[in-house]
């Protein structure tokens, strides 16, 4: 991946979310006095991987152009984490199953925003708006609100830790990887940061713009399919208001990890260093002990800071 | 190309074969409204009484309050994604001191929308997204209504409790002050000269910045502006409740910004409309009750809040594409 | 008492730089009054900046802006316009989602008050009357539902209307670029017409004719600077040309029996207009440089876009047998990616091939821009350099290479020459003709009649059908308007 030379290396903003995630760990543990440093980062590990997944998720969308967002993801995360739990029913022998099962609940909410936002002419934001709705009345339907246990097995699994790691990040980290080389190395990337870009200049290019949209959106929406089956794994029990926070964490991530809200351009490392930095920040402030509303002012401080200070894209003449 | 004496090129109408179809553009808000007016009447003929509006439209004055400051800023071309949240705030502020240190109220609601208006010059200043921003501040707000009002609880101001529960002669309250809103709006950004600029900063802001307008100016007045009407959709809405809790005004980001594209603005490009936007909250605060008439299981009621908004805008896109505007 | 000058403004000593680049290098400028000066240049020879610079809207880095005798210190559009210096960008200045009338009130800080989008509308109107007579515009007309032509009309119409402020000088620059040779006429005509009133004007044209018939006094730029100025008398097409940097005009083209052409080689495209009524049809043959002529704005573009839109899937009256490129002539809209490289962005249409396996390679990617880069003269330092580094013309040829560059064997060509300088145009002509010769396909819908010249046969358009059907050998230039003119029954 080349680095363009415009602006300091230093001046990103995603550069600065690793060096804000070391600090406030490092504030974090000064006032434990180092009891428990481990163990924060591997938590925190853990957490980033569901911000990261979703993150991805968000970017491959928002780098499509401005007004591209996937609103439906929380409502997604719940059905997929309801219906993942109810497939596995409780036996190992049916995890490939319930994963499945949630990978498809997933794609197809994401193949109905793409023919929302194609055959209905609806912006995205609202699109998505409309589809999250739709699914969250679904997950009610389906999901009747029990919370459903997850296999013993498929538990453990995403609970697991290699040599202090938790196996859940190093599988992360590698898709992430993928990630960044599909965005960058294959033509279903290009043509994504194409039509970020000038969606009329991508058609009149040759690119297939409709058929990457439709691609884009049931990537995001498979996403949030699995990701709602490791987050039901993960806390033991699966819940239609589990992927919540994601919607927010999603595109804070994307946006402090560097790619632009503008569409065309999208960083993929960057997501590791907002998701972490984000984590921690919490992890941090529960440390120290402050109050939810405190808690929730300095997160929102700490989204402004870091985005007015980076600055936004020099206007382009 | 040198001059040559032919014969004239037809002259072509611009605005006169036009005008139907953003007649028809402008008249959808109306018409998903009567439609589900007439929806109501059918189910509930009793419903669609000066009690029954009353009742129903009610919570609509603060939705629509809040669709006018989310109009506001999708006018130039930002999206407040903590209208919400700013709405709770107030509604907590209002509830508490606004009722018991009445200065300290007014002081701490006049600094809302200076942090509004702040916020506007940092997002033009620094060139940032205002979608981060106001996710940032999404997060403030609420942070700031807990510690305002860690539990549910406050009591409205006596004046404004009975301000919204004013009974107007033969049209019901909520019409009336909806009508006053839009009307308002309307004729100041849309008829005013000053209007004109500040719409325009929206479609084409160099153009604005060139002929010598003050882009950060407009900015700034324009969030300031949506601060206030948020200000104002908190006010109300604890009017009509009586009491807060933090989380009062969570539903009111997204229903405002449905209520804008409902209304016929759109997010890029200074499309706007107040009126539209009016109604549009209106039509959003009626489905509520329309589902209720159709006894939706309430399973499916937020799913049918979704069917609506979908149809609405199906429809909007059939009208566009006869002609007009490109989607 | 400021000093007595016939100068409305002066530029002494003015540069400017961005970065490394140097856009002008010690320019000195003047208009007097009532004097039209026309202004040609090569693209990057520093027009725009120096238009820019007496706008108010760039800062010379050195230099002196002297208006009506007097060196202004702090010099801002605001400051310039109040002075009575107006410019009328190549970039549209109209806001879209205003009308016709409130976009003139954005020009006028003084129309406010009760009554104003009626003072607005009428001023608007009356300079509109005045300038293009049967121009058929609404004041209250929403400008981003108006075709281009109408838009620049009213851009231009509102750089001449008075209130408050003065009017001393209006900067065109290419006001002609999206008009059609009737409405292009009226307006020149007009300009004369302001000039012998003693307003005056600094044109900016690509078409050498204009800049010929229309200026008293003509200023030629190249690389940054003045090169020669004299009286418009002084000059013809070959000398502007000359002192601008191009070669004179070669040889006439060889004649070849195009006739045959048309019946040996394959059919690619044939295709019909939507609302053509007389089973008139386009027909291009394989290695044929077929043109599509006509006023501006008349369907051409239109045919353009279902003809490519025909090749990938199947369309009624539009049948392509080969795949097709397009190449715009928008090239902010239809055809540069801005955040990208020169490279990426002249291989974009052809990524597949530029693949190891199944994913892109950045060393076939640079390879490829680079066969480009020499074949078609595009000139930088460095192919990795994003694309707004190059000029206007140099991109424009960025986005040749693009298309030419893919397998496509059909070429459209959307009127990719506006706005480009003659230098690059003949260096084009040149590769067009070659490629054409190796068997390429090309559709040319050009508002320079002067390109048709490149053609083997030529469809005028009128209103949205095909009208007339010119053989090279039939072709003249009054055949060509005479044709666009024509009733269409």
């Amino acid at each position: 991946m080349k680095l363009r030379g415009n602006g300091n290396f230093l001046a990103r903003p995603w550069i600065w979310s690793y060096l804000g995630a070391l600090l406030v760990w490092l504030a974090a543990i000064a006032f434990t006095r180092g009891y428990g440093a481990g163990g924060m980062i591997t938590a925190a590990l853990a957490l980033a991987v569901f911000c990261v997944i979703t993150g991805v998720a968000q970017m491959f969308v928002i780098t499509l152009g401005p007004g591209n967002v996937d609103l439906s993801l929380p409502a997604n995360i719940g059905l997929a984490s309801a219906v993942a739990m109810k497939v596995m029913h409780g036996s190992d022998s049916m995890i490939a199953a319930g994963l499945l099962a949630a990978l498809g609940s997933g794609f197809s909410i994401g193949i109905a925003n793409y023919l929302l936002i194609r055959l209905l002419r609806i912006p995205p934001i609202i699109a998505t708006l409309s589809a999250s709705f739709i699914v969250q009345s679904a997950g009610i339907a389906y999901g009747r609100g029990l919370q459903i246990k997850p296999p013993p097995g498929f538990a453990a699994i995403t609970t697991a830790q290699l040599a202090g790691m938790p196996l859940m990040a190093i599988g992360t980290v590698i898709f992430t990887v993928g990630a960044g080389i599909l965005l960058h190395r294959t033509i279903y990337g290009r043509s994504v940061l194409a039509i970020g870009q000038n969606p009329r200049a991508a058609w009149l290019a040759g690119i297939a713009v409709e058929r990457v949209r439709c691609a884009t959106y049931v990537l995001s929406g498979a996403l949030g399919g699995i990701c709602g089956a490791l987050l039901a794994g993960y806390f033991r029990g699966s819940s239609l208001e589990i992927g919540d926070e994601y919607l927010l964490a999603s595109i804070a991530c994307v946006v402090i990890g560097g790619t632009s809200v503008s569409g065309g351009k999208a960083n993929v490392p960057g997501l590791w260093g907002a998701a972490l930095f984000l984590v921690l920040l919490l992890t941090m402030l529960n440390t120290f002990g402050v109050s939810a509303g405190i808690r929730l002012l300095v997160t929102g401080f700490v989204i402004i800071a870091v985005i007015v200070i980076a600055g936004g894209q020099k206007p382009l003449r | 190309m040198a001059s040559v004496a032919a014969p004239r090129a037809p002259r072509v109408t611009s605005s006169r074969f036009r005008v139907p179809r953003r007649f028809l553009r402008a008249a959808l808000p109306g018409l998903s409204l009567a439609l589900v007016i007439l929806a109501i009447g059918k189910l509930n003929p009793r419903a669609v009484s000066y009690f029954g509006l009353n009742l129903m439209l009610n919570l609509g004055i603060p939705v629509a309050l809040a669709t006018i400051a989310q109009m506001f800023v999708i006018t130039v071309n930002d999206l407040d994604l903590s209208i919400g949240t700013f709405v709770s705030f107030v509604g907590c502020v209002t509830a508490t001191w606004l009722r018991d240190a009445p200065l300290l109220g007014v002081a701490v609601l006049l600094g809302g929308v200076a942090v509004y208006a702040f916020l506007g010059a940092v997002i033009h200043l620094r060139n940032v997204p205002s979608i981060v921003v106001t996710l940032g501040m999404f997060f403030v707000w609420q942070g700031l209504a807990i510690l305002v009002l860690p539990k549910p609880g406050g009591k409205a101001p006596v004046w404004l409790h009975d301000l919204m529960n004013f009974r107007t002669p033969y049209v019901p309250f909520p019409i009336v002050a909806a009508i006053v809103i839009g009307v308002v709006v309307h004729a100041g950004l849309m008829r005013g000269s000053y209007g004109a600029i500040l719409r325009g900063s929206g479609g084409n802001p160099n153009a604005i910045g060139r002929a010598g307008w003050s882009l950060l100016k407009i900015k700034v007045i324009m969030f300031a502006l949506a601060g206030v009407f948020g200000v104002l959709s908190g006010l109300a809405l604890i009017g009509l409740t009586t009491s807060a809790d933090a989380n009062i005004g969570k539903g009111y980001t997204l229903l405002s910004i449905a209520g804008v594209i409902l209304g016929g603005g759109e997010f890029v490009g200074g499309h706007t409309s107040p009126i539209g936007a009016v109604i549009g909250a209106l039509t959003l605060t009626l489905a509520g009750s329309l589902l209720n008439f159709m006894r939706i299981s309430p399973d499916w009621q937020v799913g049918a809040q979704g069917a609506i908004l979908i149809i609405v805008l199906a429809a909007r896109a059939l009208i566009n594409q006869t002609g007009g505007r490109a989607p | 008492m400021p000093p007595v000058t016939t100068n409305i403004v002066r530029l002494d000593g003015v540069e400017k730089h961005f970065g490394a680049v140097r856009a002008l290098a010690q320019v000195d400028f003047s208009v007097d009054n009532g004097e039209c000066v026309g202004l040609v240049g090569h693209n990057g020879a520093g027009k725009s900046t120096l238009m820019h610079v007496l706008a108010g809207t760039l800062t010379p880095d050195r230099g002196q802006i002297i208006v009506r005798g007097e060196a202004r210190q702090g010099y801002t559009v605001v400051m310039a316009q109040k002075l009575g210096i107006r410019c009328v960008f190549q970039e549209l200045s109209l806001c879209p989602n205003l009308s016709v009338a409130e976009n003139a009130r954005v020009f006028h800080p003084g129309i406010t008050g009760w009554g104003w989008r009626r003072r607005a509308g009428n001023l608007i109107r009356g300079k509109l009357d005045e300038m293009f007579p049967g121009h058929g515009i609404a004041p209250d007309a929403l400008v981003g539902e108006m075709p281009i032509g109408k838009r620049q009309m009213v851009e231009v119409a509102r750089a001449f209307t008075v209130t408050k402020a003065p009017l001393h000088l209006v900067i065109l620059d290419e006001p002609t670029s999206s008009l059609d040779s009737h409405t292009a006429g009226q307006l020149l005509a007009y300009v004369r017409r302001v000039v012998a009133s003693g307003v005056s004007c600094i044109l900016i044209s690509h078409l050498l004719r204009e800049i010929l018939d229309y200026s008293d006094r003509i200023v030629v730029m190249r690389d940054g600077a003045v090169v020669t100025s004299g009286r418009a008398s002084g000059f013809n097409r070959d000398s502007l040309v000359i002192a601008m940097g191009g070669a004179a005009a070669g040889p006439a083209r060889p004649e070849e029996a195009a006739a045959s052409l048309r019946r040996t080689t394959p059919v690619r495209v044939r295709a019909r207009p939507a609302t053509q009524r007389d089973g008139r049809e386009l027909v291009a043959h394989e290695g044929e440089i077929i043109g599509l002529a006509g006023l501006a704005g008349h369907g051409q573009t239109e045919l353009l876009i279902r003809i490519f839109s025909g090749a990938s899937r199947r369309l009624p009256g539009a049948e392509v047998t080969a795949p097709v490129a397009l190449i715009a002539g928008d090239r902010q809209t239809d055809g540069v990616f801005p955040l990208w490289s020169i490279a990426e962005n002249i291989g974009i249409r052809s990524i597949a091939a530029l693949r190891k396996g199944l994913l892109i390679s950045s060393r076939l990617e640079e390879g490829f821009a680079e066969r480009w880069q020499k074949r078609i003269k595009i000139r930088t330092p460095d192919l990795r350099n994003n694309i707004l580094s190059l000029s206007g013309g140099n991109q424009q040829k960025a986005l040749f290479a693009r298309a030419l560059g893919s397998e496509a064997k059909i070429v459209l060509m959307d009127d990719p020459m506006r706005g480009v300088d003659i230098g690059t145009k003949l260096e084009v002509y040149d590769l067009i003709r070659a490629e054409a010769e190796a068997g390429r396909t090309f559709l040319w819908y050009t508002s320079e009649a002067d390109e048709l010249k490149n053609c083997d046969h030529v469809y005028v358009f009128r209103s949205g059908r095909i009208i007339a059907d010119l053989h090279r050998n039939e072709l003249s230039e009054e055949r060509v308007i005479q044709s666009s003119f024509q009733e269409v029954t």
